[in-house]
């Protein structure tokens, strides 16, 4: 009966979305009736409980249900069968679906600066956009298809995605993804209504500002997954679930810092509006990437056209009328003020175009291997290529960041420029020339990276210098903490490429390897019983200098459902870096006939600089976040008492 | 103190056409820059047959993807090098890897490896991805046929 109630819902909350979309369109021409809040509303609640009916079916693991007979298995432990409801492609898609009508719920509710008939087209635009996936869902993905006969027992969830971590990353970057889905309904609606301004931008700021603080904390932790969890060492493999992730993020950067400059100083309209649109696309695009199966990658799951196709297609229809609107309506925005070539507008602007230009390097590396598929030949696309393209155009950005906070608003006669130059120089100056005496070797893209880093980092305090720190507006506490963290970040970067260090071995028993300073002695190799793993444990003695031993313990893991193996890996953390051990497979025997063990060993000096770096970007984006939303309460609060 | 006359000389209209013309400049511009990257820095897929037709340079990066033959693989005496051979049914190809195999690393299972051929033929490979859960599998690898016998790993199908 649960899977009943649980479709059922589906089905009301999609007329519903139908007819919020009449009800808008009646609004917006005259009639007076007020329908699109509290339909969006009802859709959204509506929807969030499907979500939950199936979250409660996983966790009762009714293998009457399809999906859950597919995906699902009552071994495992209860937060893996909550989590295993969004690690299949139908359970996935209803969460993205939630969050599209939680996000339209949340304008309903919370939006009170949009003028009315605007709010109404954007709800109008939220509720296409939900109609469009709900058709998906129900039509090709349907998650409360009932499997008859039904089997005694589950396939089980890829051990991959038995993480802790793992179980709440999709959900936070969905929020992001369709989070910025409130941002193009927005452009929508605010073109529908030419009614495009400050006001409106300060509007949509928090908006695009939530969705990205939570595309920042996915990728971040994403990283963070792919780099323990893989066992392969690295932090970012291009992968194109990775960069279906990083695109939105890219736009949502750089909606986020021209939607600044149309709330503070009405300029780039136009350009605002574009980059809403190309943002959610992105967003649309990353599901499709990961949905179709298109594409070779470490984390796709299923493979299957039909849905691609369909996802494509209505990718076209929102991305194509979008853009239609935007082309005839563009020459109907009012123009903004104008600025300086020489002012912090432009150096927005310069922010920017690089974004746009990283943006399609990535999105032209990710979409090749499809098209050079349907023109016959099968390519892969990796670091060569995506590594010194992007640098090439992420360093000129970084630069630009440090020299953007010191300009002022319309135009700049370059008098902080002057006085922070000598400081700033100086510091790249020695930074340069320490890296060129203790690692005379290393990397050109390292060695800028580190000394754009270090300006990033001093300029990142300059809107801090000669301010009453209390009394500083949050907002500018979070871009001090934002740009901080981008320095932090870029230097664990740049370190970590430029002198990390390697060791793969065949190891006995009692016989100790050495990395950079480390020394490592396997004292151990033991079988180990998990709850639904058995493993081969390595205990591995391992000390810095004449610093006290420690204990690492990487394991080969076997999983019973389904049978699987997977690495996990040991790190040491320690304030400079991160020991990082991973154990192989069974050697062999060697001369003596002693077994040894394969053991890979890296040593990655401030790796750990990189996560920092991106947690301190997204706080930064929390910080910024309530000073948007504080005045809002405050002056609401006035008005109450008034 | 602002003067005026220091704000370019244009009008709003203006402007906004050169800030466009920019950007439309920069976007086509990175799609071509990107483009032509491309195709220096992709690396080519081959079955072992195709590889086999093929006329590919040794120390050209590419991408061997087929299955890995029964009984082909062999541990070297330094316990981290190993030989196998990857197959597509028609062809064979002798590969080598030096480091730990992926999970789900098999004989008779699928396997991709990324790395260059040797003027002798062997190729040498510096990553090797398997099939990565039960339903994983590189598209690319579908019209691989399996030979009789041979399965792919897979899950404990109640």
């Amino acid at each position: 009966m649960i899977a009943e109630l649980g479709h059922a819902m589906l089905w009301i909350a999609a007329g519903l979305a139908l007819l919020q979309i009449v009800a808008g369109i009646f609004e917006l021409r005259g009639r007076h009736i007020v329908a699109a809040r509290p339909l969006a509303i009802a859709q959204g609640v509506l929807t969030m409980i499907a979500f939950l009916l199936l979250i409660w079916l996983f966790v009762r693991s009714d293998m009457s249900v399809d999906l859950i007979a597919r995906n699902s298995h009552s071994d495992k432990p209860l937060i893996y069968r909550i989590s295993g409801t969004w690690g299949n492609h139908e359970g996935s898609m209803l969460l993205w679906l939630t969050i599209l009508g939680f996000a339209g719920a949340m304008v309903g509710l919370f939006e009170k600066r949009l003028d009315a008939r605007t709010l109404t087209a954007t709800l109008v635009a939220q509720a296409s956009l939900a109609l469009g996936f709900f058709t998906f869902l129900l039509l090709v993905s349907n998650p409360f298809k009932r499997l008859v006969p039904a089997p005694p027992q589950g396939l089980g969830l890829n051990p991959l995605l038995q993480d802790p971590g793992l179980a709440f990353h999709p959900p936070t970057l969905y929020l992001g993804y369709v989070g910025l889905s409130v941002a193009f309904s927005f452009a929508v609606g605010a073109m529908i209504t030419r009614d495009v301004g400050p006001a409106f931008a300060r509007a949509m700021r928090p908006w695009v500002l939530l969705s990205w603080i939570f595309l920042t904390i996915g990728i971040v932790a994403g990283s963070y997954w792919a780099y323990y969890e893989l066992g392969w060492g690295g932090w970012w493999f291009w992968d194109p679930v990775e960069n279906a992730s990083l695109m939105p993020w890219i736009a949502a950067t750089a909606l986020l810092h021209s939607v600044s400059v149309t709330a503070t100083r009405d300029a780039l309209r136009t350009w605002t509006l574009m980059l809403a649109v190309v943002g959610f696309s992105m967003s649309m695009l990353g599901t499709f990437i990961v949905r179709s199966g298109l594409l070779t990658s470490v984390h796709s799951f299923a493979v299957d056209p039909e849905r691609g196709l369909y996802i494509l297609g209505l990718l076209a229809f929102y991305i194509g009328g979008a853009l239609l609107l935007f082309g005839l309506r563009v020459g109907a925005v009012a123009e903004s003020q104008r600025f300086n070539w020489m002012s912090r507008e432009a150096a927005l602007v310069l922010n920017n175009l690089l974004l746009s230009v990283i943006l399609v390097i990535v999105l032209v590396g990710t979409m090749s291997p499809i098209v050079a598929e349907a023109l016959g030949s099968q390519i892969s696309v990796g670091p060569p290529y995506y590594n010194p393209w992007t640098a090439a155009f992420a360093l000129p950005l970084v630069a630009v960041m440090v020299l953007g906070p010191l300009l002022r608003w319309r135009q700049d006669d370059g008098a902080k420029v002057r006085k922070w130059a000598p400081l700033l120089i100086g510091a790249i100056v020695i930074t340069i020339v320490l890296c060129l005496i203790f690692a005379p070797g290393m990397g050109i893209l390292p060695l800028l990276g580190l000394a754009l880093a270090v300006g990033v980092g001093i300029v990142s305090l300059a809107p801090l210098v000669g301010r009453n720190l209390r009394r500083t507006p949050l907002p500018v506490w979070g871009m001090v903490f934002a740009h901080f963290g981008v320095a932090v970040a870029l230097v664990g970067m740049a370190t970590e490429s430029a002198f990390i260090k390697e060791r793969l071995a065949a190891v006995r028993v009692g016989e100790t390897v050495e990395v950079a300073n480390w020394r490592v002695r396997l004292t151990d190799v033991r079988p180990v019983v998990g709850p639904n793993w058995t493993a081969v444990e390595a205990v591995l003695d391992v000390q810095r200098g004449n610093s006290d031993v420690e204990t690492m313990r990487p394991q080969a893991r076997t999983f019973n459902q389904p049978q699987t193996e997977t690495n996990e890996a040991a790190l040491k953390t320690v304030w400079n870096g991160q020991l990082y051990a991973v154990l192989g497979q069974s050697a062999g025997r060697d001369e003596q006939g002693r077994e040894r063990w394969q053991l890979r060993l890296w040593w990655k000096p401030l790796v750990w600089f990189i996560w920092a770096g991106g947690g301190l970007i997204a706080l930064g984006g929390l910080l910024s976040l309530i000073g948007r939303i504080q005045p809002l309460r405050t002056f609401r609060g006035n008005k109450a008492a008034a | 103190m602002i003067c005026a006359d220091a704000i370019p000389n244009v009008k709003p209209k203006q402007q906004r056409l050169i800030l466009a013309v920019v950007a439309l400049i920069a976007v086509i511009g990175a799609g071509l820059l990107a483009t032509l990257a491309l195709r220096d820095q992709a690396a080519y897929f081959f079955t072992p047959a195709e590889a086999k037709a093929a006329t590919i340079t040794p120390g050209e990066e590419v991408r061997l993807g087929g299955v890995v033959e029964r009984g082909s693989i062999e541990r070297q005496t330094d316990g981290l090098t190993i030989a196998f051979r990857l197959t597509d049914g028609t062809a064979v190809v002798p590969v080598r890897y030096t480091g730990i195999v992926p999970d789900l690393f098999a004989e008779g299972s699928g396997a991709v490896a990324d790395g260059r051929f040797r003027a002798d033929g062997t190729f040498v490979a510096d990553r090797i991805l398997a099939k990565h859960d039960e339903r994983y599998m590189a598209p690319q690898m579908d019209h691989i046929p399996l030979n009789a016998g041979d399965t792919v790993v897979e899950g404990d199908a109640a």
